[in-house]
């Protein structure tokens, strides 16, 4: 019998995470026992000091680690080094631009939720609840633990805690799906989708980490990736095994295959939600596939290869096409953002040679694109024959004239579309660039093929929306019956979004040299 | 001050930009700053040489770096200026004839709505020639060599409401960009041989290259010049360019840029020097455009378009003397500089002339103008003198010291050349004669609008009167020029002796004959052509309508049928081939392209089925996806 080890927890490292979940209980407790009037407010201030503080952090950590103060802490199952660290910069950038867009409210003061969770879609408790001004203020505290388990997701170095985290943050994104104010039996579908597919997705992902676990009798990445060297003759079990967990985290990018959930959830969920979403778990999962293919499965790498490559190349393809028939702007940006996991993918597999600094680089411009270009689809509404703002005007005729009548918000929306479609001097094409160089040095050169070709077909319904926006008179669009869209005045916030979104895309397009410069010190696994 | 060059360039740059960025605000004084900017980059740049001149010979070439241009890799260029004798005598002269014009123009563009403008295009003329002449290296003289190209084209079709102008402007920018390409290959090659497009750099490692890369480079060197400086083949265009508003057509199309080539070839002596062929191919271009453009500017009635086939003939006295090598470098230069003088004279005086008459250039409905604008008559009649190279006038010195190069050398070579020389100075006599006789002397063939006459007569009413002083002061100045400059460059060692440090020592052989029988012989036969000339148009009645003339004058009056040759070699074969390529496009790469997307279209409408919005369904495509990929790899591994 051998007596416990405590194992040594290096706090200082945990650090942007408690600041995190800290927030996220103070933010439980606040929409428990503070008062109505002022729940909501509080909530926002807490839901956007945490992430700056935990970038504080985040710098002070990289300031002690990067460089050689890298480590594996807590039995070898957390590891804080250059990649995770710059995984979570980018992860909190996303949420402080994400969560203001959350809190943002329209100029009749209503915001993106529903007032009563709890009652049935079209009830009279519902009507009760909205007459009463009710707000779901639980969604801060839901969004900070959600971003809690990203965090988490980065740095994970081990299956179980790898486990833990993805539940962490795919939990409270369940709940946040089905709290749209409008619309809400097609939110409340999604985030039914959703839960069940990420239940399903999850244990396969548990399967996987059983059969990894009898292969190495670990769950550490660093035991798996010795024992894959040491070959004890159970590969096969190992290969699939990986394929499963991989499956797992697939399924959060939305790659093809597993692809399926992301349309009807992007469009059901709140847009807030999916911007912040479609951004955040795309960068968290990603860089957990990372560290997961670096650090446990460099053996297994020649195996997966060929299922990671048939994934990217069906994920841009299958993408790309769809996005071209979609007739709502949020179902194309959902199909986009496939498509963009099968670039970010092609990023991927050029690992180790190319590095992960390209992926991280293509991570950080897609999503400041996502979050903008959904941040726009929120001020895009319909009204009502009063004149009163209504839903969101998500079908595409709509948009017709929109660059007319809001110039300056349509202007933004076509850099992040262009952005989305890699033209130069915005971030979208040097993040393509950098992914597609490091993917050619490593010798992907037929994917880096289908990708450019997919870039191309893909710039087709990124600039349909430009040419709708700006070139088409409204009584030139298909179906005259509909309405037209009119943009409202972003809120303060929405507004700070915006431009910091469209600046990052721009500054990163144009002067992109120092944040290269940056993500290549953070270009190491600690193991 | 010579650090300070760079503010030749910079202030009619600075200028331009002001008046065209400050748009109609500036309408009011926009050609009085334009003037200034001139006037005020020819005293930076006269005390530029004054500098250069207090330093001793040897030192007299100064390279300027200004900045890092494009560095490249292997390619970096710096952007810098070679201040040397031979940039300094263009500035002098690009400057000073440039100021004069740009005072001339005040007056000659009073009445146009667009003035300011036209002052504007005017300084990105002068600041775009600058660059040209004071770059130390290929590449940044291309910069300037475009600049012109683009004011030169602006400038043509200053007045491009008229659609024939427009064309005017789009053709010489056309065959501008025929020549342009002969200059970026060179640089290619220079670059793909040598390393380097610098100045410096090539003269230094020119003697390395093999001759048939040098004759290649020279060759491609020549085509550029051929098409800034109207040379066969590149000629077509200058006729047509005199569509341009007269000031123009004497700055650049008489006095600096066209003499851009010849600038070029002189400049890239290394290369020339390397490569006899291209030298012997570059002095016979100049030989043959001297005797075509003497024989075009024979046979027009349109003044512009006689000045403007001299102006080729007299360019190809430039390009001769500079195809015959170092010998002849100096002495192109030389004529270059008092052409840029009798012949922006006498375009602003055909320029006044014009003014004078309603704005008719058609030669056959004036004469007798000498009672009526004797200010013009008196300077027209300096320039014409020192044109055709009658001593003590400009022309003669520069002109003369040409055709006795020309007959220097062993072989068939001194013959042939001088004897074009040669014939070129008489008809050169003949058809500038015929011009000043046709336009001043003889009787009028027009009518004063005062005067009562039957409607019947032919003779259309005018109302000549001499320009204002603003108008005639620069032309008596250019005047003045034409009359001195060729002695005042003569005395001492003169302008060869101030271009030596960059063209180099050079011993003058003799001539295959006599300097004395040269002389004689150009002198006659220049009598020759002006008795001819006052035979036939001053003594003799002009008719109003020109007669049918023999095949040559026919000939020479359609420009010797250069453009129904482009036409036939070029033009309608590029319109052929376009067409081809347009059908191509559609049917082919559009066919291919929209093909393409249907087919995307439909197999998104196809994949679009497996969305059906069942859960079970997405749940079996991830079982699907898991159990394929693991059974694959499975398989692979056993």
């Amino acid at each position: 019998m051998t007596t416990f080890q405590p194992p040594v927890i290096d706090w200082a490292a945990l650090t942007p995470v408690l600041v995190i979940v800290g927030a996220g209980v103070l933010g439980v407790l606040v929409a428990a026992f503070a008062p109505a009037a002022r729940r909501r407010s509080i909530q926002v201030v807490v839901a956007l000091l945490a992430p700056l503080a935990a970038l504080g952090a985040v710098a002070w950590r990289w300031s002690e680690v990067v460089g050689g103060g890298e480590s594996t802490f807590v039995a070898g199952q957390l590891a804080e080094d250059g990649f995770g660290l710059a995984a979570q910069m980018i992860l909190l950038v996303i949420a402080l631009v994400g969560f203001a867009v959350l809190a943002s409210r329209l100029p009749g003061g209503e915001d993106a939720f529903t007032p009563q969770g709890a009652s049935a879609p079209g009830s009279a408790y519902e009507e009760a609840a909205r007459k009463a001004g009710l707000e779901q203020t639980e969604v801060y505290p839901l969004a900070l633990f959600s971003l809690a388990g990203m965090l988490v997701f980065t740095m994970a170095n081990d299956l179980l805690v790898l486990f833990v985290a993805l539940e962490v943050l795919s939990l409270p994104l369940y709940v946040l799906t089905a709290l749209a104010r409008r619309r809400r039996v097609l939110s409340q579908e999604a985030a039914l989708k959703y839960f069940l597919l990420g239940a399903f997705s999850s244990a396969i992902f548990l399967f996987g980490v059983a059969l990894l676990f009898g292969y190495s009798a670990s769950l550490t990445y660093a035991d798996i990736g010795t024992a894959a060297t040491a070959s004890v003759g159970m590969d096969g079990m190992a290969v699939v095994g990986l394929l499963m967990v991989l499956t797992g985290l697939l399924f959060k990018v939305g790659a093809v295959p597993f692809h399926a959930w992301v349309p009807d959830v992007y469009q059901g969920a709140p847009t807030p939600v999916t911007g912040f979403m479609a951004a955040a778990t795309k960068t968290a999962a990603f860089a957990a596939i990372a560290r997961l293919l670096y650090v446990a499965a460099p053996g297994f790498a020649w195996d997966v290869e060929p299922a990671l490559w048939v994934v990217a190349i069906a994920s841009m393809l299958v993408g790309t096409v769809l996005a071209i028939v979609q007739t709502d702007i949020k179902r194309t940006l959902a199909y986009s953002s496939v498509a963009h996991a099968g670039f970010a993918l092609v990023a991927i597999v050029s690992l180790p040679e190319g590095g992960p600094d390209a992926l991280l680089f293509y991570l950080l411009a897609y999503s400041f694109a996502t979050v903008g270009a959904f941040a726009v689809v929120t001020l895009v509404r319909e009204r009502d024959d009063a004149g009163n703002v209504t839903g969101e005007a998500t079908h595409l005729s709509q948009w017709a004239g929109l660059g007319r009548r809001s110039p300056v918000l349509a202007a933004a929306m076509a850099l992040f579309l262009l952005s989305f479609a890699g033209i130069p001097l915005t971030a979208g094409f040097l993040g393509k660039f950098t992914a597609f160089v490091a993917a050619a040095d490593g010798g992907a050169w037929p994917l880096v093929a289908v990708a450019v070709l997919a870039s191309i077909a893909a710039a087709f319904f990124y600039v349909r929306v430009i040419v709708l926006m700006f070139f088409t008179r409204p009584e030139e669009s298909d179906e005259p019956q509909r309405q037209r869209a009119q943009a409202v005045a972003p809120g303060a916030l929405t507004r700070v979004a915006l431009v910091v979104c469209a600046a990052g895309t721009l500054v990163l397009g144009v002067w992109p040299t120092p944040v290269l410069d940056l993500l290549a010190q953070a270009a190491r696994f600690v193991v | 001050m010579i650090d300070l060059a760079w503010l030749v360039v910079a202030i009619p740059l600075a200028s331009s930009a002001l008046l065209l960025l400050l748009g109609r605000r500036s309408d009011a004084w926009g050609h009085l700053l334009a003037t200034l900017a001139a006037v005020a980059s020819f005293v930076v740049g006269l005390l530029v040489v004054l500098e250069v001149l207090g330093q001793s010979p040897e030192e007299r070439i100064n390279d300027v770096h200004l900045f890092s241009w494009i560095p490249a890799g292997e390619l970096s260029i710096d952007a810098g200026l070679r201040v040397d004798p031979l940039s300094l005598t263009f500035v002098m002269l690009i400057t000073f004839v440039g100021s004069l014009i740009h005072v001339y123009s005040i007056g000659y563009m009073t009445h146009d709505p667009a003035r300011r403008r036209f002052f504007a295009y005017l300084n990105l003329f002068v600041a775009a020639m600058l660059v040209l002449v004071l770059a130390d290296s290929y590449a940044l003289l291309f910069v300037g060599w475009e600049g012109v190209g683009l004011a030169s084209y602006l400038l043509i079709g200053f007045w491009n409401h008229n659609t024939d102008y427009a064309v005017a402007a789009k053709k010489a920018f056309v065959m501008n960009r025929v020549g342009d390409m002969g200059l970026i290959v060179a640089m290619g090659l220079m670059f793909a041989s040598l390393g380097t497009v610098s100045f410096s750099g090539v003269d230094a490692a020119a003697s390395g290259l093999s001759t048939p890369m040098a004759t290649a480079i020279g060759l491609l060197l020549l085509l550029g010049a051929c098409g800034k400086s109207a040379q066969f083949p590149l000629q077509a265009w200058l006729g047509d360019a005199m569509a341009g508003p007269t000031p123009v057509s004497a700055l650049i199309h008489a006095a600096t840029m066209v003499t851009a080539g010849v600038y070029l070839i002189v400049r890239a002596d290394s290369i020339f020097s390397a490569a006899p062929t291209a030298q012997l191919v570059t002095a016979c271009v100049g030989a043959f455009t001297l005797l075509l453009g003497a024989a075009i500017a024979c046979g027009k009635d349109d003044i512009k378009k006689s000045l403007a086939g001299s102006t080729m003939s007299q360019i190809g006295y430039m390009v001769l003397a500079a195809g015959l090598g170092p010998i002849g470098y100096a002495y192109a230069i030389f004529h270059l500089v008092t052409h840029g003088f009798f012949k922006a004279g006498l375009f602003l005086g055909a320029g006044s002339v014009m003014h004078a008459n309603g704005d008719s250039t058609d030669m056959r409905t004036y004469g007798g103008l000498r009672k009526v604008m004797l200010v013009t008559w008196a300077t027209f009649a300096v320039c014409w003198l020192a044109i055709i190279g009658v001593p003590p006038f400009a022309g003669f010195y520069s002109k003369d010291k040409i055709i006795e190069t020309a007959f220097v050398g062993e072989g068939w070579q001194p013959w042939v050349f001088g004897g074009a020389a040669l014939v070129g100075a008489a008809v050169t006599a003949f058809y500038m004669s015929r011009m000043f006789f046709m336009t001043f002397h003889g009787k009028a063939r027009w009518v004063d609008e005062a005067s009562k006459l039957g409607a019947d007569d032919p003779r259309p009413r005018r109302h000549p009167h001499e320009s204002p002083l603003v108008m005639t002061l620069p032309v008596v100045v250019l005047a003045i020029g034409a009359v001195s400059l060729g002695f005042l460059l003569s005395l001492g060692d003169g302008i060869t002796g101030w271009l030596e440090p960059v063209t180099g020592h050079v011993d003058h052989p003799e001539p295959v004959l006599p300097v004395p029988v040269i002389l004689t012989a150009t002198l006659v036969l220049v009598a020759a052509g002006v008795a001819l000339a006052w035979r036939q148009y001053g003594m003799n009645t002009v008719p109003l309508t020109a007669p049918a003339g023999s095949p040559l004058t026919r000939a020479a009056r359609r420009d010797f049928f250069a453009d129904d040759v482009n036409e036939a070699l070029a033009m309608r074969p590029g319109q052929h081939l376009t067409r081809t390529l347009v059908y191509a496009d559609t049917a082919v790469v559009d066919g291919a392209v929209t093909g393409a997307a249907a087919g995307t279209v439909a197999s998104g409408r196809v994949l679009r089925k497996l969305q059906n919005g069942y859960v079970r369904s997405y749940a079996a495509m991830i079982l699907a996806g898991v159990v394929i990929a693991g059974a694959v790899l499975h398989l692979v591994r056993l």
